[in-house]
């Protein structure tokens, strides 16, 4: 039988990595996929706490987060694609279009 | 033997992490992440929660990692390659992500709210039956808002993606 604090460990450490991904990646998409992390080590807490507390409700709290995760990357995407096509630039630090 | 296999997918999914966050062309680090969401399926067969885990890879690896590719393939990443990481010193982000990280543990850890050790009843077969019941029955309508906005997300992406009209 695996503790449950070994799941919330693996949980922390995928999402300092995911977070360092966000805040360190200079490329908009490797940003993003790094936020898929974060969303998916999230997902493992969910799971494993309401399998150790016997409760349905943390794998329907995680099938949300799928289903909005899926929403937000589609329309990510299509703002990304939009912004290679006007700015032709990916660099986070170079979209600054709405710094005034 | 629980034990081993968890600590190998999980070993397996820092690795593809750290791949993700670290390599240098952006369709490597597609590819971590599809490995990285692989092992945390296999993590969710762990847990006893086997619809999530084809969940996970219908939707993570089967759509949005497909999703991340053709986009890779339609815009040019190659001059991505040459900086990966933002410029200037990234010293306080580092401080900042293990203090983070560092909170999370001891928070979590050493909190007494849940000292739970072992599983409070193991569950018998037909798990998925009494998720779907509950899912459609308790939380229908959260179920239907989330389609809703799927929908939304859908028409949003389609009207960002368009050309403009000249």
């Amino acid at each position: 039988m695996v503790p449950l604090w070994w799941y919330i460990v693996l949980g922390v450490v995928l999402f300092v990595i995911g977070a360092a991904g966000v805040l360190l990646r200079r490329n908009i998409l490797v940003v993003l996929m790094s936020l898929e992390l974060l969303l998916n080590s999230v997902n493992i807490n969910f799971i494993a706490f309401g399998h150790y507390y016997d409760d349905f409700r943390g794998q329907i709290f995680a099938i949300f987060v799928i289903a909005i995760t899926a929403a937000e990357v589609a329309v990510a995407l299509g703002i990304l694609v939009a912004l290679a096509r006007n700015k032709s630039t990916l660099k986070v630090d170079e979209v600054t279009m709405m710094k005034g | 033997m629980d034990q081993g296999f968890f600590l190998l997918f999980a070993a397996a999914s820092v690795v593809a992490a750290l791949t993700l966050v670290l390599a240098r062309n952006p369709v490597h680090s597609a590819l971590a992440l599809m490995a990285c969401f692989l092992q945390v399926s296999a993590i969710f067969v762990l847990l006893a929660a086997p619809l999530l885990a084809v969940i996970q890879i219908f939707i993570y690896v089967g759509a949005i990692m497909v999703l991340f590719l053709f986009v890779i393939m339609m815009i040019d990443v190659r001059e991505a390659v040459l900086q990966r990481f933002l410029p200037g010193s990234n010293l306080p982000v580092l401080v900042l992500l293990v203090l983070l990280g560092v909170e999370m543990l001891v928070l979590v850890l050493r909190s007494d709210r849940f000292s739970v050790a072992e599983p409070v009843a193991m569950r018998t077969g037909g798990e998925v039956r009494q998720l779907s019941t509950t899912l459609f029955a308790d939380y229908l309508l959260p179920f239907e808002v989330a389609s809703v906005i799927l929908l939304a997300a859908l028409v949003g992406a389609i009207v960002l993606a368009r050309k403009e009209p000249q």
